[in-house]
């Protein structure tokens, strides 16, 4: 939702990125307020998750050009790690799976070294189980999720739950949520995008990186941003993204082009 | 590898210093008269010399084993010094005699003893060199029975017994190294408990090889009679040279009807630099024979350092319902190379045996597991479950299984499951992007992978086992 008395979260301009020598991102200008939701369209290798993996810091994409500042800091100045700690969350499209690793361990780690960074109390096993257990009624998740390795042997489904509860449990104030939506049947989808909505408050920021208009039946944008050749060739409100239902992404491309030339 | 990984495995040796203190050593290289001046210079009863002599004689018709998955130059025994003593040499009954220097050097190594090994509830012999220098809580293990001392002052005190029992698991002629080692061995622990006795603390000894070029040849006997049990600990450090040191011991175990022994290693020799220079040659000779009824031996082994580790702990099952166990994790780094597993042999009826091994490598390092389980024809009703799972850490390390089953009963039951994995840059991502460091990640990854080993071992070694292995792997990983 767009509110008058926000704050600037994101501020992106000029943003060039690269993998393996290869540009990607050619230029992005993106600016994220608090409370608002976007969302980031556009065809497979349009660069939309390498923007959101430059943003969360992975170290195979390059930053070749541009600024970017959260909360008014350079972004770039900090680790991936630091990122997370200052509230810059990546729900990921393909969730790794780490056999061994409790899940609720994983997630209890998390946690507190989050509360630790905000000077907030951490946790001990047995306070966070209770915790835990409360957040994942909100998805409707069954509670043997916490004794599996993280993710391991997770349906495509049930990874994706798994990021939005810990989207739940670390309360960032960005949260990029890259193709949530794909593998999802619509009971997950449903009970999924119930679970961002009820996240979504007026102090935090939500960034939806999908293919579809779909999920946007159920997360309300307030922004829809089309990608195309690693740049945004136009943003529009959530009637954008129905246009781009019906018509496709070409024809975003050829206005551009044609508004170039004019 | 990235950076962030480089700097998690490549942590400095930390017990890397030498100890100046006077040695009595031996001239280099081997022959009968070394053999008979260690004899000699030890005091020993003419059979033990003969045993010596039986076992150099077969080890120079012996050639080194070539089959294992390591690599190294040829070694030369002319060159090593088959004895080094301490000096100030007369017979010590407390620990304020000890050395001030020697202790130093414990307490740089963090071994329990004095009060902290009363609050430790810790017995240990420390093995300094060749020479056992003081034996902590003889007195209060005597008062129930139990024997634990060097094994010079069990070949004095005890030659019955040694001389029943030496020998009998590992034949002087076993394999190149153990004959090497029956022919020159120089210390080593003893432990006998008696019939019934639960041993009421676990019993450690802590070895270190302090002299440049120097071998250490350490000899372990333990004997469990019918219904007794005992937990064994047993630690490993050694200074930084950048010459190789061979360190060749040969461990037996005993148990008799219905007894257990419990041993546990942590070895954490000198690896060599992160360019393989230096380091120790670790090739030893581990067996137990569980030769009553349900009898029970059981190894736990966190192999992290040695240049070369060459190491199969093993059980002879031959009571009937016996159970042998080996739960193993083996770490490399750098240019290490590890090829280390077990035997189990089953030769009695329903006798049972588990193998879990965890291989990690990092760096440029090899680790090879190789383990046999051989079912005798006279084994109905035996069980192995095995499971070998190799982590790799980096794209420079490489991780090798071999396993060897040869079954003759048809009776028999056995399982093997083996995995491999690896610690990739996107797991780590995925826990910076959740707000944790890739050391925490790589500890808490390695320690997930690690469980079921860690949960074998004491306590106090399990938290040891679980920091040397976060020092060991920092840097590895990013």
């Amino acid at each position: 939702m767009i509110y008058q008395d926000s704050k600037t979260l994101l501020d992106v301009h000029g943003l060039r990125a690269s993998v393996n020598g290869i540009e990607i991102l050619k230029g992005i200008n993106l600016t994220v307020r608090s409370g608002e939701v976007h969302a980031i369209m556009g065809t497979n290798g349009s660069g939309k998750s390498t923007f959101a993996k430059v943003l969360a810091g992975h170290n195979a994409y390059k930053v070749t050009g541009g600024s970017v500042t959260f909360e008014g800091n350079n972004l770039f100045d900090l680790e991936p790690e630091e990122r997370a700690r200052a509230g810059v969350f990546l729900a990921f499209q393909y969730p790794i799976e780490i056999p061994g690793v409790a899940n609720s361990h994983f997630l209890r780690l998390a946690y507190n070294t989050t509360q630790a960074q905000r000077g907030k109390d951490e946790l001990d096993p047995l306070e966070f189980e209770d915790f835990v257990r409360e957040k994942m009624k909100l998805l409707e998740m069954n509670p043997d999720f916490l004794d599996r390795g993280v993710n391991e042997g997770f349906s495509g489904g049930e990874k994706k739950r798994n990021e939005i509860l810990q989207m739940a449990l670390l309360e960032p104030k960005l949260a990029i949520l890259d193709e949530t939506d794909s593998g999802l049947d619509i009971d997950a989808l449903r009970i999924v995008t119930k679970g961002v909505n009820q996240l979504a408050t007026k102090d935090n920021a939500i960034i939806l990186v999908t293919h579809y208009q779909r999920l946007l039946n159920y997360i309300e944008p307030d922004y829809v941003h089309v990608m195309a050749g690693g740049r945004i060739i136009k943003t529009g409100g959530k009637e954008l993204a129905l246009d781009l239902e019906t018509r496709g992404y070409d024809w975003v491309s050829i206005e551009q082009r044609a508004a170039a030339r004019a | 590898m990235s950076a962030v990984l480089q700097n998690l495995v490549n942590q400095p040796y930390k017990h890397g210093f030498v100890t100046e203190i006077e040695s009595d050593v031996a001239p280099r290289g081997l022959s009968e008269d070394t053999i008979r001046l260690i004899s000699a210079k030890k005091n020993e009863p003419g059979w033990l010399l003969e045993f010596r002599l039986k076992a150099y004689q077969q080890w120079l018709k012996m050639e080194e084993p070539k089959w294992p998955n390591v690599k190294y130059p040829k070694i030369d025994f002319q060159a090593i010094s088959y004895y080094s003593a301490p000096k100030p040499k007369q017979k010590l009954s407390s620990m304020d005699e000890v050395d001030p220097e020697l202790l130093r050097t414990f307490e740089k190594l963090g071994v329990p003893m004095h009060e902290r090994a009363a609050l430790a509830g810790v017995a240990v012999d420390v093995i300094f060199d060749s020479v056992s220098v003081a034996t902590t809580y003889k007195q209060k293990l005597a008062e129930v029975g139990i024997t634990f001392c060097s094994i010079s002052e069990a070949v004095q005190m005890h030659p019955d017994l040694v001389r029943q029992y030496l020998g009998t698991v590992v034949p002087v002629g076993d394999n190149y190294y153990a004959a090497l080692n029956s022919a020159v061995f120089t210390d080593g622990t003893f432990c006998f408990i008696p019939k019934g006795v639960k041993c009421p603390m676990d019993l450690s000894t802590y070895f270190r090889i302090n002299t440049e070029e120097s071998g250490q040849f350490e000899r372990t006997l333990i004997i469990a009679e019918d219904g007794a049990s005992v937990s064994y600990l047993e630690g490993c450090t050694a200074p930084k040279f950048d010459t190789n040191q061979l360190h060749a011991a040969v461990v037996e175990l005993i148990a008799l009807d219905n007894a257990d022994i419990k041993y546990s290693t942590v070895q954490n020799w000198y690896a060599g630099d992160e360019n393989g220079l230096g380091g120790i040659y670790n090739f030893v000779t581990k067996r137990g024979l569980a030769k009553g009824i349900n009898s029970r031996i059981s190894w736990t082994q966190v192999e992290t350092g040695s240049a070369i580790t060459w190491k199969y702990p093993s059980c002879v099952l031959q009571g009937e319902n016996s159970v042998g166990e080996f739960y193993s994790v083996a770490v490399t780094n750098n240019y290490q190379q590890a090829d280390t597993g077990t035997k189990m042999i089953h030769i009695g009826k329903n006798t049972r045996s588990t193998i879990v091994s965890k291989g990690i490598s990092a760096g440029h390092s090899n680790n090879s597991y190789r383990g046999l389980v051989r079912i005798a024809p006279t084994a109905t009703g035996a069980r192995n479950y095995s499971q070998c799972d190799s982590m790799l850490i980096g794209d420079k390390c490489s991780a090798s299984t071999f396993p060897y089953i040869q079954v003759r009963n048809q009776g028999a039951k056995v399982e093997h499951e083996a995995s491999t994995s690896k610690i990739g840059e996107d797991q780590l991502f995925y826990f910076a992007q959740r707000g944790i460091d890739s050391e925490e990640a790589v500890s808490m990854i390695i320690n997930g992978f690690c469980k079921d080993v860690f949960q074998q071992l004491p306590m106090e070694f399990a938290v040891e086992a679980t920091k040397l292995l976060g020092f060991k792997l920092e840097g590895s990983v990013g």
